[in-house]
């Protein structure tokens, strides 16, 4: 590993940290203002720039955008109570359990096409933290350890509903990562690679995933044998974000933090930013599954119908810098049009009982996604 | 090869630095309540908490973790497969009915589990 090397992703770590984290809080904001316009109300729009504090005539309240921040100062600035009855240790370690896997995982998420330096000859820069060949996978298996953190806190608690919040959740989440797992199947036997960057790179050449159309790229407008593949992707897609739904505990799956039946269940006895770093942890999860859904099934950074091989420098395969940018706000856009999908789910559908959940995951989904893996298998063998 | 997941290590660190500074801050910066009994019992609604270590829960949840490490396994032993498959299937069809037949076994088991009623909620 030379300098630049180094150089350049430790400011990508900074960069994909931020951004992550920027996330969090405009998801936080997106879904207590999408909420309020399903319910017909206001939301939160006072918040915003306090220009009568330093004297000006008027403030901007921004449409309540500084809300999350004044919630954080706020979480920040109450009494971090730990009751006596609690393990200390774990209690303690078991929010930074949920929080590092959820943010970790973004890790090998490309952010943005391979961009060639500008200043640096002949350098280029993929707009990823780590481009390895194993992607989805080293996202399950990081991701998976969030069951971790939640099992602890209702342990640590000693107390009974959160005890009851772990227990289920940790059945729901390792019920639905079998899912997880088998419904990415039939994509990886279409792409032939593991590698998250390769993925998106092929998506930009031949179309996204669902939307097989490209032109000015070596191949035909419109492939068939794609548009024969395509309804098993498209059966991997439905079980993939369904799965992802109840893999980040969001509703209709919140069955471990459901309110009506454990108050708020795996962290009932938790306060201040421990608390919040249970919802850093839930947002930041929703955001880097956004983010793999996104890469696997839209194309990640691609523009649609194959518009980048207008751009891309044909003897490299690289972009110039700004295409590179551009990339990664259209990486973006994509992101927080689905974070408004899952919020809007959230708002819309009504909480699963717990016997509906594991019956979906283990007999509905585990069936169809091994029937979708052969047929996507099938189709395949004979079709090449 | 392993050299590219040493950014991965580098976002762990930063992360869990960061983890820490949140739970050290919020220690530091948050204020501190008058202490009492209650306050200290654990959370049930109000009611006086009954003092239980461990509650007992439904001993479905051990037999859903069994089946989870063994159906996963089997998603692991895909994803080679899966990756490979559209290079080997040219050749000849054996990848194809090897995966069939590991399928069928699993079929085979998963049924087993399923006439067991392991994952059959509704019934105590």
């Amino acid at each position: 590993m030379d300098l630049f090397t180094f150089l350049s992703s430790s400011v990508m770590v900074l960069v994909v940290f931020t951004i992550v984290l920027t996330l969090v809080p405009i998801s936080v904001y997106l879904e207590r203002r999408v909420s309020a316009v399903i319910q017909d109300r206001l939301g939160p729009n006072r918040v915003g720039l306090p220009l009568t504090l330093f004297g000006a005539k008027k403030d901007f309240h921004l449409f309540g955008l500084f809300q999350p921040a004044a919630d954080g100062i706020k979480l920040f600035l109450k009494e971090d109570h730990t009751p006596a009855h609690v393990n200390k240790f774990y209690f303690i370690l078991a929010p930074a359990l949920v929080m590092v896997p959820a943010l970790l995982s973004a890790a090998v998420i490309p952010f943005g096409s391979t961009m060639d330096m500008p200043f640096f000859e002949g350098r280029q820069v993929q707009l990823a933290v780590a481009n390895v060949d194993i992607g989805p996978l080293l996202i399950f298996a990081i991701a998976s350890l969030t069951v971790y953190g939640i099992v602890i806190a209702g342990w640590a608690s000693n107390s009974r509903y959160p005890f009851l919040g772990g227990v289920r959740s940790s059945a729901q989440m390792i019920s639905y990562e079998i899912c997880l797992g088998l419904s990415i199947i039939p994509v990886l036997l279409y792409f032939g690679d593991l590698n998250l960057g390769r993925i998106a790179d092929q998506q930009s050449r031949d179309g996204w995933l669902l939307l097989p159309i490209a032109f000015g790229g070596d191949g035909p407008v419109v492939d068939w044998r794609t548009l024969l593949l395509l309804p098993t992707l498209l059966i991997a897609f439905i079980i993939f974000t369904v799965s992802l739904f109840a893999e980040t505990n969001r509703a209709p799956f919140d069955l471990p933090e459901c309110e009506t039946e454990l108050v708020s269940g795996y962290h009932t006895e938790y306060s201040s930013m421990k608390f919040a770093l249970f919802f850093m942890g839930e947002y930041a999860a929703m955001v880097v599954g956004s983010a793999l859904i996104v890469t696997l099934f839209f194309g990640g950074w691609a523009l649609p119908f194959g518009l980048d091989n207008l751009i891309r420098d044909p003897a490299t395969g690289a972009f110039p810098w700004w295409a590179s940018l551009m990339h990664m706000g259209v990486f973006l856009t994509k992101v927080i049009g689905f974070i408004v999908f899952f919020i809007w789910v959230r708002w819309t559908v009504p909480r699963f009982r717990y016997d509906q959940l594991m019956k979906l995951g283990w007999v509905v989904f585990f069936e169809l996604a091994l029937a979708n893996i052969l047929l996507a298998a099938i189709l395949i063998a004979i079709f090449g | 090869m392993s050299a590219d997941f040493i950014p991965v290590l580098m976002h762990l660190l930063l992360v869990a630095g960061v983890a820490a500074f949140i739970l050290a801050g919020s220690v530091l910066l948050g204020r501190s309540g008058r202490k009492n009994e209650v306050k200290d019992t654990a959370y049930e609604c109000g009611m006086p908490a009954g003092v239980v270590r461990a509650p007992r829960y439904s001993v479905k949840f051990y037999l859903v973790a069994m089946l989870f490490v063994l159906f996963d396994i089997e998603v692991i032993f895909l994803y080679p497969w899966a990756v490979q498959f559209r290079e080997m299937v040219a050749e000849s069809l054996l990848p194809l009915w090897s995966m069939v037949f590991f399928v069928l076994i699993l079929g085979i088991a998963y049924l087993y589990v399923l006439k067991k009623k392991a994952l059959d909620w509704n019934e105590a």
